[in-house]
C-alpha cells in the first residue's frame, strides 16, 4: 500500500515545497506580475489555507478509508501550513509595514480581517512548537486539547478571507464550505459514517 | 467657480514641435492616413473606431516616473471582465467598440444618442500625466490622452437644474463576460457633482501611452478623476445623465459604509479593509505616504470647503 511506503513522506515534503519553489522561481524571473508583493501575499495566504484544510482532512480520510496511515502525514502538512503562514505574515510585516511595529499594531487593531488573521497566526505558534515527539510525550492528554485549537484557527482563517474580499465571494465561499464539512465531521453524525479505527499519533 | 491655476496654463509655444511632429508621423504610419495641420487634426480619419491623431503633449504633468505600460495594461480592476487583476486583459481581447454610442439624458438642452466621434470630435486631445490611486492602496502614474470633461458637458448645455452628472458602463454580459455573475449591481454606475465634473482636471480619456485606449483600461472612452479613488473613474461609458439629485453609484450600493459618493483620496479617512495612509506605487516594494486628494489638494480642495470629509467620504 503506497500510503505506508517509505517514499510517501519524502514525496509529501516535495509536494509541499512545490508552491514555495514555484513562487521563488517566479520572483527571480519577473513572473509575479505588476504587483509582486500582493501576488506573494495572496499565494502564500491561499497555500496556508489549502494546507490547513488538507491537515484537517486527514483524520476524516482515515475514517472514510479505514487507513490509519493517513495520520502519519498530519505533522508534515501542519508544519508546512505554519511555514506558509510565516511567509504570509513576514511579507505583510516587511513589505506592507516596513518592519514598523507601530504601523503593524495599528493595522491589527483597525482592520478586522487582520485581527482575525493575526489571531490565527498567534494561535498556531504553540501548535507548531509542540509538534515534536518530546512535547507530545511531555504534554500527554493536554497535547490533544491544545491541538484542538486548530478548529478555532480554521474558523478565523476562513473569516479572514471572507472579510478581505471586496465583492466576489466565490473563492472564499468554496473554502468556507470545505471547512464547514470538515468541522461538521468532528461533531455531527457524519462522524459515524465509515469505519472507525483507534487514533494514532505519530 | 473653479479657477484655473497658472501652472496648468501651458502656452502652446512651450509644446515642443519636434516630438509632436514625430508623434504625428508615427500615428500616420500606424493608421495609414494623411493627417492635417499640426494640432488641427486630433482625431484620425475615421475608420471603424476612434483613433488618436495629434495631441498636445504633457498639458498637465507631474514630475514622477511613469508606470511601465506593460504593468498599467496588465494589472487592472475592471470587474466587467473578471475580478482578478489579470482577468481584464485576458477576457477583453475580443471586445469590439465599433459604432460606440453614448446616450445623453436628463437636465440638459441637447439630450440624445451620440456617436462617440460626433461627441468628441470638436475637441483637441491633450496628454495628462496623472497619479492613479486605487482604493486597494496601490498607485500608478499614467499618461492619459483625453478631453476635459467640462468641454464635452458644456457642448451638451446642462440646465440650471443639473447639479450632478451620472455615468453608466455598457451592460452586455455577452461582450463583458464578468457581468454574467452578479458580483456588482450591473450596469456599473458612477457620478460626480457638477463642480467636480466641470473641474479642469477631470477628463474623458480615449487613450494612454500615446495610443488608443486598450480594452482592459476602459475602451473606448472612460472617465479620469485623478483626486478620487480609481473606481470613480468609470470605464467604457455608454450613458451620461445630468440630474438634480445625487445619482446612486455601484460600489456605494455594494458597501455604503466603505465607499462613499465622493471617495476622494484621503489618508485621514480610515477604510475597514485598507489603511489609506500609505500606498504601493506599482514597480516598488515598500509603501509611500498617500497625499491628500492624491497630491491635487492645491487644485481641488476648494471644491470641498463646506464639506465635512469624514462624513462625506
Ligand atoms: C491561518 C492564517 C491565515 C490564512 C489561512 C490566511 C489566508 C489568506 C488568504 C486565502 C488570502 C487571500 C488570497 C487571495 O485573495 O487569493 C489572504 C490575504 C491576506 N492576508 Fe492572510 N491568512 C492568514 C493569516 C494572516 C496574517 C497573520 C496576516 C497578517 C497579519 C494576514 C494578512 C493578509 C493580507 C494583508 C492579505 C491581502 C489582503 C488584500 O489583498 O487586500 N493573513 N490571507
Amino acid at each position: 500500500m503506497w500510503l505506508k511506503s517509505v517514499w510517501a513522506k519524502p514525496l509529501l515534503h516535495l509536494l509541499c515545497l512545490l508552491p514555495f519553489t514555484g513562487l521563488l522561481w517566479a520572483a527571480f524571473n519577473g513572473g509575479l506580475g505588476a504587483n509582486p508583493v500582493e501576488k506573494l501575499t495572496h499565494e502564500t495566504g491561499a497555500w496556508t489555507l489549502r494546507l490547513l484544510l488538507l491537515t484537517l482532512s486527514l483524520s476524516p480520510l482515515r475514517q472514510w478509508t479505514g487507513q490509519a496511515a493517513w495520520i502519519r502525514f498530519r505533522r508534515i502538512t501542519g508544519l508546512y501550513t505554519f511555514f506558509y503562514l510565516s511567509c504570509h505574515f513576514l511579507i505583510w510585516f516587511v513589505a506592507d509595514h516596513s518592519l514598523d511595529p507601530g504601523a503593524m499594531i495599528e493595522d491589527i487593531v483597525e482592520r478586522p480581517y487582520i485581527t482575525l488573521g493575526f489571531s490565527a497566526f498567534l494561535l498556531m505558534i504553540p501548535l507548531a512548537a509542540t509538534s515534536n515527539q518530546f512535547m507530545i510525550r511531555k504534554l500527554g492528554r493536554k497535547w490533544k486539547s491544545l491541538h484542538q485549537l486548530v478548529y478555532l484557527i480554521i474558523l478565523l482563517a476562513v473569516l479572514h478571507f471572507i472579510w478581505l474580499v471586496k465583492a466576489d465571494y466565490l473563492e472564499p465561499g468554496i473554502y468556507a464550505i470545505i471547512a464547514v464539512i470538515l468541522l461538521a465531521h468532528r461533531v455531527g453524525p457524519i462522524k459515524r459514517i465509515g469505519i472507525k479505527s483507534a487514533p494514532v499519533v505519530r | 467657480m473653479i479657477k484655473i491655476k497658472k501652472r496648468w496654463e501651458i502656452p502652446e509655444s512651450e509644446v515642443t514641435p519636434e516630438p509632436l511632429y514625430r508623434r504625428r508621423r508615427e500615428f500616420m504610419q500606424a493608421a495609414g492616413t494623411i493627417g492635417g495641420a499640426l494640432l488641427l487634426n486630433p482625431w484620425a480619419a475615421a475608420q471603424a473606431s476612434l483613433a488618436i491623431g495629434d495631441y498636445q503633449e504633457k498639458v498637465i504633468s507631474i514630475d514622477e516616473e511613469i508606470t511601465e505600460e506593460e504593468d498599467a495594461t496588465s494589472y487592472n480592476n475592471f470587474y466587467e471582465f473578471g475580478t482578478d487583476k489579470e482577468d481584464p486583459k485576458r477576457n477583453s481581447k475580443r471586445f469590439k467598440t465599433d459604432d460606440w454610442q453614448i446616450v445623453v439624458s436628463g437636465e440638459c438642452d441637447k439630450p440624445g444618442t451620440y456617436g462617440l466621434e460626433d461627441l468628441m470630435k470638436p475637441f483637441s486631445i491633450e496628454e495628462r500625466i496623472y497619479r492613479l490611486r486605487c482604493v486597494e492602496a496601490w498607485s500608478m502614474v499614467i499618461p492619459w490622452l483625453g478631453v476635459p470633461l467640462a468641454s464635452v458637458l458644456k457642448s451638451l448645455q446642462p440646465t440650471s437644474k443639473a447639479r450632478y452628472v451620472g455615468f453608466k458602463t455598457l451592460h452586455d454580459p455577452v461582450r463583458m463576460p464578468g457581468q454574467q455573475r452578479s458580483v456588482l449591481n450591473w450596469p456599473y454606475r458612477e457620478g460626480l457633482t457638477i463642480a467636480e465634473a466641470m473641474h479642469p482636471l477631470t477628463i474623458l480619456s480615449v487613450g494612454m501611452y500615446g495610443k488608443t485606449m486598450p480594452n482592459q483600461n476602459g475602451a473606448p472612452i472612460r472617465l479620469v478623476v485623478p483626486w478620487k479613488y480609481g473606481f470613480k473613474s468609470i470605464k467604457s461609458i455608454v450613458g451620461i445623465e445630468f440630474s438634480e439629485t445625487q445619482p446612486r453609484t455601484s460600489w456605494n450600493i455594494a458597501a455604503p459604509r466603505e465607499y462613499g459618493f465622493y471617495s476622494n483620496v484621503n489618508p485621514e479617512v480610515n477604510h475597514p479593509r485598507w489603511s489609506q495612509k500609505r500606498e504601493r506605487r506599482i514597480g516598488e516594494i515598500f509603501k509611500r505616504d498617500t497625499l491628500m486628494f492624491n497630491g491635487y489638494a492645491e487644485e481641488v480642495a476648494e471644491l470641498y470647503d463646506d464639506l465635512d470629509l469624514t462624513v462625506n467620504f
